[in-house]
């Protein structure tokens, strides 16, 4: 019983970190977007802007891909954690597994 | 002329046998078919005697006979009643009624009672 | 190409598309939505951003300013971004609460206002009809693009100016016919999203193709269209307006996000269609993808555009006339589908949620608030109300796109007409964020902020879009556009905050407040309802709304979970909740509150209590949870004892009251017997008399067998032991039979009679004598007791999903009252009419055991206008019901 809590533990933190990393995604993509404009309009309007606009772009669907498949897993990892320590706590945790990390996302924003 | 009888009976066929009856033997009756009205027809016509069902639609014969007793012309309130009833719950019926008579009844009971409770 | 044939190859894909939406509505009416429900379909029926603008305008618009036509893909992309804590929420947020369009969200989140919802209807109406006409002119200039080319095209180049109108039409019908199927606007709509979902391939097939057509076939590949790119850039003429502006570039950006989120279309296909929030995992990088895939090829379209066609082409139609002129039949008519399928489908989903976003904010509410006098009696059908208001609201927005094409003349260049749609809609932004993140938002706040970027869009940017006064004048340097852009928007968020402030919201905004801004669900609030007999108005009303089926079906799965039989269940707050929410999935949220509260009783509410139940909700919502599952199931298996109790009660006094209206039954017909017999045995009487009292003792006599038969047949039915005589039989003779038979019963009454043959040809196997005595029963009883003055029987036959048949009985009189209802089936239940009808009230109780017997059911169905039951067969009778011939016999 004790190296169980150990795992749900690890497996929550790398959950909660790779929401981080979701909530930090959108304010990098739109830095990434708007600021060499802002910083060097010129040199980005004609064909080396294309590459950096396109290259960016491929980064950021790569980067959405990858982020949703690892939050899949971890959100999978981590049910599967509770239920083992559910089931390992047996009679008094007979209620359905609570929804990790509620608060958290109540006020993420 | 005044009216001797007025039956409130909402069965047709029994009606039709009581008026014959009664009708030979020199009573004046009306017929009334409904709980419904009931109590406004005895005050309209003020009989001498009511017969009564018990079982009427829409109003029962035994809430027709409280309200009867409950009215303000006392004349009116004691008028006579004669309870019909099919059920065999004669006793109930009978706490106001002056007489009741059950289903089915021989025809000379009906004539006798009748003339006993007019003369 | 001749213009014949691309006209017959452009009727094809019409008929395509209509197959093609026919086909996947038929496979979702038969449960089979596995593949139609699959997170592909979904991108795909995301790409609707990519209109005409985007398929023609995109050249058009780089060749003019370079590389900033990105933008408009670069703010979608980081809003996906955001698909898995942003969107995500949104689409669950907006499924919990059954919001049917971006006006009901807000609508729903400000307290269920409609008056909010009726503006940002009128915004997004407003920028709506010149991007409609912009779809229009794109077909339109497409075809005479093709048109000036071939001969016979050359003589047909007039008529082209009725393309508009055809495609208008083509339009109209295809929305019409595919999105009013279904009452409830935030059902999927299978048959336009997979058509929508084939268009948008189209149209990526089309553009890559024709990418590949010029970087590989007139150019020598990526490296040669690079220095190509790079010689362009050159040159002073184009360099001027390729120079990105950063003020620009961020408003674009800014704008385009906010459209991804806030465009009727968007919503409509992003969260109205979305079955749950998990196809965001796939749309989120896969929608960003198309998009990508869509903007890779048009700078190199626009620079060999430039580079190759005369000048003076309109760069706006480079991709038709590129490959036209290399003389690449095949691949221009394939760029004309794609750009067909992207106006088509803009149009398509733009007029399914403004038409959904009209009848749902302007007629309906207008036409409640228009007879709320006669509120009680209003009896019509308003499930087809709303669904021709919706219909009428399609055509309407279509006639208004091609009114506005014609009138404009379609001359301005398609990029600026798109980017009105897109700051309009984006002043609904700040309202929709803030609703969902910020608890502190409020109406009053969202009044203010929506009405003052709608007034400072409509003097800034579309009066001066439509010719009406200019655009603001600006020192140079300041790029109008954007200074529009930033300055409306600064001021609408500045009022929504400012104002939000200082106002306090009322309770039902505060609980949905709490509800959108946590994602948790709508707090059920007590409403004083007034008492039970409410719940046949309410199932009254909403079989208005749902059609009777539906209502029904519903109603009696949440009876049935509270552990009720019979088709009404206890107006908990719950079920209310509940039940408001799946009618705000018709007809929006706010008019959904309106008609319950009419009906159910007002909200009774109170700031101590919302805090509580918020209090409650926040701090212990899963041990809340819990217990709430205990006691769910506590209190269905209360009610279930009580239901028993109540009936063994009934039954002993049943008994009681069985044997005194027994008595009463026979003795009543005797007693006429005993007189007139006794009369007849006196002397004096006429022929006539005799013969007549003889008749009258001949029919009393009758009518005690009668009675004795149906107690006979009752004590044979209750026992089990009745023999059935089983045969196939055809529903729709017997009902025919059955109308005869009973047209005996009150012989001088007109009866009109209702009935729908075609559905009544249903075999069933079962004792067809028994099953024709309890439809002649039935109808008999409406015959006798239906008090209305022109009398209507109306006969429905269903066939359920489990085999059968469902045979309701409805006349149009009073009906029953709920008191009476549970009574009818019971032995000498009549009602106030004892006798009258010549029966001895065990009609409905012999028929409720014959069902049985059949393996059957017979009910009363509530709230129907008149006196309705509802007869079930099963397919066969249960094997066990057919006895063997000894048992058979007493």
């Amino acid at each position: 019983m004790p190296e169980r809590p150990l795992f749900l533990e690890r497996a929550s933190f790398r959950r909660r970190r790779l929401g981080d990393a979701a909530r930090i995604l959108p304010v990098v993509a739109a830095i990434a977007a708007l600021a060499p404009v802002w910083w060097i309009p010129r040199q980005l309007s004609f064909a080396a802007g294309a590459g950096w606009l396109f290259g960016l772009w491929a980064v950021l669907i790569l980067a959405i891909w990858a982020l949703h498949r690892a939050l899949l897993r971890a959100e999978a990892a981590t049910l599967r954690a509770e239920s083992a320590v559910a089931e390992s706590l047996a009679p008094p945790a007979a209620a359905a597994p609570a929804r990790p990390d509620q608060g958290d996302d109540d006020h993420a924003l | 002329m005044m009216l001797d009888i007025l039956m409130i009976e909402d069965e047709r066929n029994i009606a039709e046998a009581v008026r014959f009856i009664l009708g030979r033997d020199g009573w004046r009756l009306r017929l009334h078919p409904d709980g419904e009205g009931g109590i406004e027809a005895i005050r309209e016509n003020r009989p001498r005697l009511v017969i009564l069902d018990l079982m009427l639609p829409n109003r029962s014969g035994t809430e027709i006979l409280a309200e009867l007793r409950s009215d303000p012309d006392p004349a009116l309130a004691s008028t006579p009643v004669l309870m019909l009833t099919a059920r065999g719950e004669t006793a109930a019926a009978a706490e106001q009624a002056d007489a009741v008579l059950a289903k089915p009844f021989a025809n000379q009971d009906l004539r006798d009672l009748v003339r006993r409770m007019l003369e | 190409m001749p213009f014949e044939t691309l006209v017959a190859g452009c009727l094809a894909y019409v008929v395509l598309m209509f197959g093609v939406a026919f086909a996947a509505d038929r496979a979702a009416a038969r449960g089979r939505v596995r593949w139609l429900d699959h997170p592909l379909i979904y991108t795909l029926s995301l790409s609707v951003y990519c209109s005409a603008w985007t398929f023609y305008g995109a050249v058009g618009y780089a060749s003019r300013s370079g590389l900033e036509f990105v933008t408009i893909y670069l703010g979608p992309t980081i809003v996906f971004t955001a698909a898995w804590w942003g969107l995500r929420r949104l689409v669950r947020v907006a499924r919990m609460h059954h919001v049917t369009s971006i006006a009901d969200l807000i609508s729903a989140r400000f307290g269920k206002s409609n008056p909010l919802a009726a503006l940002v209807t009128l915004i997004a109406v407003i920028a709506a009809t010149p991007y409609i006409a912009l779809q229009l002119q794109s077909v339109r200039l497409s075809f005479e693009v093709f048109a000036t080319e071939s001969p016979t095209g050359a003589a047909m180049n007039g008529a082209t100016g009725g393309t508009g109108l055809w495609v208008a039409a083509g339009l109209a019908l295809f929305t019409i016919l595919f999105g009013t199927r279904n009452l409830a606007a935030d059902e999927r709509h299978h048959g336009v999203v997979t058509a929508i979902a084939l268009e948008a391939l189209v149209k990526l097939l089309a553009f890559l193709a024709l990418g590949v057509f010029v970087v590989w076939g007139l150019a020598d590949g990526p490296a040669d269209m690079m220095s190509r790119i790079a010689r362009a850039g050159r040159d002073p003429a184009v360099a001027d307006g390729w120079v990105l502006r950063p003020d620009r570039w961020t408003a674009l950006i800014v704008v385009s996000a906010a459209a991804i989120l806030t465009l009727p279309r968007m919503f409509q296909v992003m969260v109205v269609e979305a079955a749950d929030e998990e196809r965001l995992h796939v749309a989120g990088w896969a929608f960003p993808a198309y998009l990508f895939a869509m903007s890779l090829f048009v700078l190199p379209i626009a620079v060999m555009g430039r580079e190759l066609l005369p000048a003076g082409s309109n760069p706006d139609l480079y991709v038709l006339t590129l490959p036209a002129a290399a003389g690449q039949n095949m691949l221009a008519f394939l760029v004309f589908l794609g750009g067909f399928s992207a106006a088509t489908s803009m149009v398509v989903v733009c007029a399914i949620a403004l038409a959904t976003m009209i009848s749902n904010h302007w007629i309906v509410p207008g036409w409640l608030a228009l007879r709320r006098r006669p509120a009680r009696e209003d009896t019509e059908d308003l499930r087809g109300f709303v669904l021709n208001a919706r219909r009428l609201a399609i055509l309407a927005v279509v006639a208004a796109g091609w009114v506005y094409h014609e009138a404009s003349g379609g001359a301005a260049a398609l990029a600026a007409m798109g980017l009105v749609a897109f700051t309009g809609m984006a002043q609904v932004l700040p309202a929709m964020l803030g609703g969902l993140l910020w608890r502190g938002a409020n109406r009053r706040g969202a009044y203010a902020g929506v009405g003052v970027g709608f007034a400072l869009w409509l003097g800034l940017i579309f009066m001066p879009s439509v010719g009406i006064g200019h655009p603001p004048v600006l020192p140079s340097g300041v790029d109008p556009l954007a200074f529009s852009i930033f300055s409306s928007l600064t001021v609408n968020t500045l009022a929504f905050i400012g104002v939000s402030i200082f106002g306090f919201p009322d309770p039902v905004e505060r609980l949905q407040g709490l509800s959108f801004v946590s994602a948790v669900e709508p707090i059920r609030y007590s409403r004083t309802t007034r008492g039970e007999d409410r719940a046949e108005p309410l199932l009254a009303m909403t079989r208005r709304v749902w059609g009777a089926d539906s209502a029904l079906r519903y109603f009696q799965a949440e009876a049935a979970a509270q552990g009720k039989t019979g088709y009404l269940p206890d107006l908990t707050p719950n079920f209310l909740t509940r039940l408001e929410r799946r009618l705000a999935g018709s007809i929006g949220a706010a008019t959904a509150h309106a008609m319950i509260d009419r009906v159910a009783g007002g909200v009774a509410l109170t700031v101590s209590d919302l805090l509580q139940v918020a209090d409650e909700a926040h701090r212990a919502k899963e041990e809340a949870q819990r217990l709430e599952n205990a006691t769910n199931e506590l209190a269905r298996t209360a009610t279930q004892l009580r239901e028993a109790n109540d009936k063994l009660t009934a039954l002993s006094v049943q008994k009681d009251a069985f044997l005194s209206q027994i008595s009463h039954e026979l003795r009543t017909p005797m007693t006429s017997v005993r007189a007139f017999s006794e009369i007849l045995m006196t002397p004096d009487l006429s022929e006539e008399e005799r013969a007549r009292f003889a008749g009258i003792i001949h029919d009393e006599a009758a009518r005690l067998t009668r009675l004795l038969d149906d107690l006979l047949d009752l004590s044979v039915l209750e026992s089990g032991r009745a023999q059935l005589n089983v045969s196939a039989s055809n529903l729709h003779d017997l009902i025919s039979r059955a109308l005869q038979a009973a047209s005996a019963t009150r012989s001088e009454r007109v009866f009109t009679v209702d009935r729908d043959m075609p559905s009544e040809h249903v075999a069933v196997i079962t004792d067809a004598d028994r099953l024709l005595q309890v439809l002649i029963n039935v109808i008999s009883n409406s015959r006798k007791y239906c008090d209305s003055s022109r009398p209507v029987l109306k006969i429905r036959v269903r066939q359920p999903a489990a085999g059968g048949a469902a045979i309701d009985i409805i006349d149009n009189g009073s009906g029953i009252d709920g008191s009476r209802q549970k009574l009818i089936f019971e032995k000498f239940a009549r009602l106030n009419d004892p006798a009258r009808a010549g029966g001895a009230g065990l009609g409905l109780a012999i028929c409720r055991e014959i069902m049985a017997a059949l393996g059957g059911e017979i009910d009363y169905l509530p709230g129907q206008d008149g006196a309705a039951f509802r007869i079930t067969v099963p397919r066969r009778p249960p094997s066990g019901a057919v006895p063997t011939q000894e048992d058979a016999v007493p």
